[in-house]
């Protein structure tokens, strides 16, 4: 198992490396970071912006070839991924806003799977009724639904909420706002500009995984092995969540890891809609205000958190499924 | 099946059904489906027709008019430039099914194609496809096309631009499946049959191994408009997708989102029929694997 995967991890990381590179000439070529100052006013000095944009290995008249040796040297020499045009380092800006991403997601993701879980294994041994009619097609209209659809129509939701009770229960602009000074008012304030965007990842993440789980269960249910169960006695609730959700776990924990794993890259949508300046966002901006540098960062940052979903989701399997475990 | 039951088939002769029929039947069985087929079918006509009965066309500046709600005038109300919402929501709609369905056209013969053929003739073209298929799947495709439609910003075809990359990265994962598919039909008597007849390798992988896969191509072809739809709003959304003055539903989209709270009607027409077609696609790729499936649950009724 180790071999195997440090085969697979040895495979991973040379793949990374050409999907990186690809990405930076790409980016360095269709990015032109002169363009930030071209709006400046009074304009700035030819001769010294050139000078500067040498300086962060950003200036178009230095062959694309020389600048990604420059910036290669960079990241294996001193992880130094590169400055923007502005000259802030991108490392500092990609490691305060990993975090931002992670504190948006969490909640909503883990909540999410939870719920999704559970509603999806619940639907399935209620095959067809109302209930399950209900769930099904909510998750369904969910599913169908872009994120940032919902996310702007919990906005909407969410202003005349505010309205009809006279209380402003829900902030949806960026990570805090204004508080009082009595205790606890900061934590408090950003519980409160979390709380609508974790709904409205909750809703995405549970909806999407309702209806995988369901389906599994639906055929774990259909198993000689959960009729055995019923057969020699076993209570209906025994045997559904001991006999029948555990082996629909299996294939649902692959997609868990995946997740749990690329959780760090945010959702672009959802950081956007609600200006929450997080990884996604960032690389939005740099696409805007050309910042070649940032997009690769952010680019090999999601490569790495596919790369570890993808052995965590083998993980997963591993401890699971009682065949690959003792197998 | 006991005896009695063999007897009384025989007794009783029915008319052999063939298989598409059989399929058609199960499908229509599925009321969600039929809804979802009907819903898809009236779009595509509304999307065709309508453009040329409409008073306002979806590029037509109405000077005066700006972000006025909807009224007689403008059925769905104007945008911020004064162009007519309803208008540029039928446009969207149509732009919207064209890179849906071109997307999906692609991509399905892509994987179709990839994956047969890395099943097929396994060794070094199994590895090397095999490797493509990492090498494009280790990087979220969102942030690849981003890059790569923000390079080439020109308004005039776009969308044609858009739908060839949303197609190149959007195959990989059925191109896993057909590979796995084609590992275990490769060895079928009837497969090495027509190879020791001497007929080439194209034509045993068209004539004898896609036809007994096309279930799953016929599904992923249908789920894949959907996905391709919500991919392109997503990518128009942030300005990355189809560019103004061309229109599609994300681009509407993200030009109402700004002004939601205060202007709602320009975001919610197009995201009203945007999630309307999406479903409509999905009830119908339901319906079809369901009806295609041989192991399906409809309790042995045809």
């Amino acid at each position: 198992m180790a071999r195997y995967i440090a085969k697979r991890l040895a495979n991973y990381v040379v793949l990374l490396f050409l999907a990186v590179s690809a990405v930076y000439f790409l980016a360095a070529s269709t990015l032109n970071a002169r363009a930030v100052y071209a709006v400046r006013n009074p304009p700035v000095d030819p001769g010294v912006l050139d000078a500067m944009l040498y300086r962060w290995n950003l200036n178009d008249k230095t062959p694309i070839l020389e600048r990604y040796l420059v910036w290669l040297k960079g990241v294996f020499t001193h992880w130094d991924w590169g400055f923007t045009a502005t000259g802030a380092w991108v490392n500092d800006d990609v490691s305060i806003k990993m975090w931002v991403s992670l504190r948006l997601m969490l909640i909503g993701t883990l909540a999410g799977i939870i719920v999704g879980i559970l509603v999806g294994a619940w639907t399935a041994t209620r095959q067809y009724k109302p209930s399950d009619r209900a769930f099904t097609g909510f998750a369904l209209l969910i599913v169908c639904t872009p994120s940032f659809v919902i996310g702007i129509a919990s906005q909407i939701l969410a202003i005349n909420v505010n309205r009809w009770t006279g209380v402003t229960i829900f902030e949806f602009v960026g990570e805090a706002g204004r508080h009082g000074s009595y205790f606890g008012a900061v934590f408090f304030d950003r519980l409160q500009h979390l709380l609508l965007p974790t709904l409205a990842l909750l809703l995405i993440q549970a909806a999407f995984l309702s209806r995988i789980q369901r389906n599994l269960m639906l055929d774990s249910l259909g198993e000689d092995y959960v009729r055995t169960a019923r057969a020699k006695g076993l209570p209906k609730s025994k045997a559904v969540m001991k006999h029948a959700l555990r082996t629909a776990l299996i294939p649902t924990g692959t997609y868990v890891a995946f997740s749990l794993a690329t959780m760090f890259t945010g959702a672009f949508y959802t950081e956007k809609v609600f200006s929450f300046p997080g990884l996604g966002a960032y690389f939005v901006d740099s696409l805007m205000n050309p910042n070649p540098h940032g997009v690769v960062a952010v680019t090999a940052f999601s490569g790495v958190c596919v790369v570890c979903g993808a052995i965590l989701s083998d993980i997963a399997v591993a401890i699971l499924d009682p065949r690959v475990r003792l197998g | 099946m006991t005896t009695d039951t063999i007897a009384e088939s025989t007794a009783t002769p029915r008319r052999r059904m063939s298989r598409s029929k059989l399929t058609l039947r199960r499908f229509l069985r599925n009321k969600m489906a039929v809804v979802g087929a009907c819903g898809i079918v009236a779009l595509i006509l509304i999307a065709i027709i309508t453009p040329h009965m409409l008073p306002w066309t979806y590029d037509q500046i109405d000077s005066g008019h700006f972000l006025k709600a909807p009224d007689g005038r403008h059925w769905l109300g104007t945008t911020q430039a004064g162009r007519d919402v309803l208008a540029m929501t039928v446009h969207g709609m149509s732009r919207s099914l064209i890179i849906g369905f071109t997307v999906a056209v692609l991509q399905t013969t892509i994987s179709c194609t990839l994956g047969a053929t890395a099943a097929y003739f396994g060794r070094w073209s199994e590895k090397s496809i095999m490797w493509v298929i990492d090498l494009f799947q280790i990087i979220p495709s969102f942030l690849v096309i981003a890059v790569i439609m923000k390079g080439h910003s020109t308004p005039k075809n776009s969308w044609l631009l858009l739908a060839l990359l949303l197609a190149a990265w959007g195959w990989m994962m059925t191109a896993r499946v057909v590979r796995s598919l084609t590992l275990s039909l490769k060895h079928r008597e009837y497969v090495l049959a027509a190879k020791y007849m001497g007929l080439p390798a194209y034509k045993i992988i068209a004539r004898h191994i896609l036809p007994n896969i096309s279930s799953l191509l016929i599904v992923d072809l249908t789920l894949g408009v959907g996905y391709a739809i919500l991919a392109e709003t997503g990518l128009s959304f942030f300005g990355f997708g189809v560019m103004a003055p061309d229109t599609s539903l994300g681009t509407l989209i993200s030009e109402g989102a700004r002004l939601a709270t205060t202007y709602p009607w320009i975001f919610s027409a197009p995201a009203i029929v945007l999630v309307i077609l999406v479903m409509c696609v999905n009830a119908v790729g339901d319906g079809l694997r369901d009806a295609l499936d041989p192991n399906s649950s409809s309790g042995g009724r045809a």
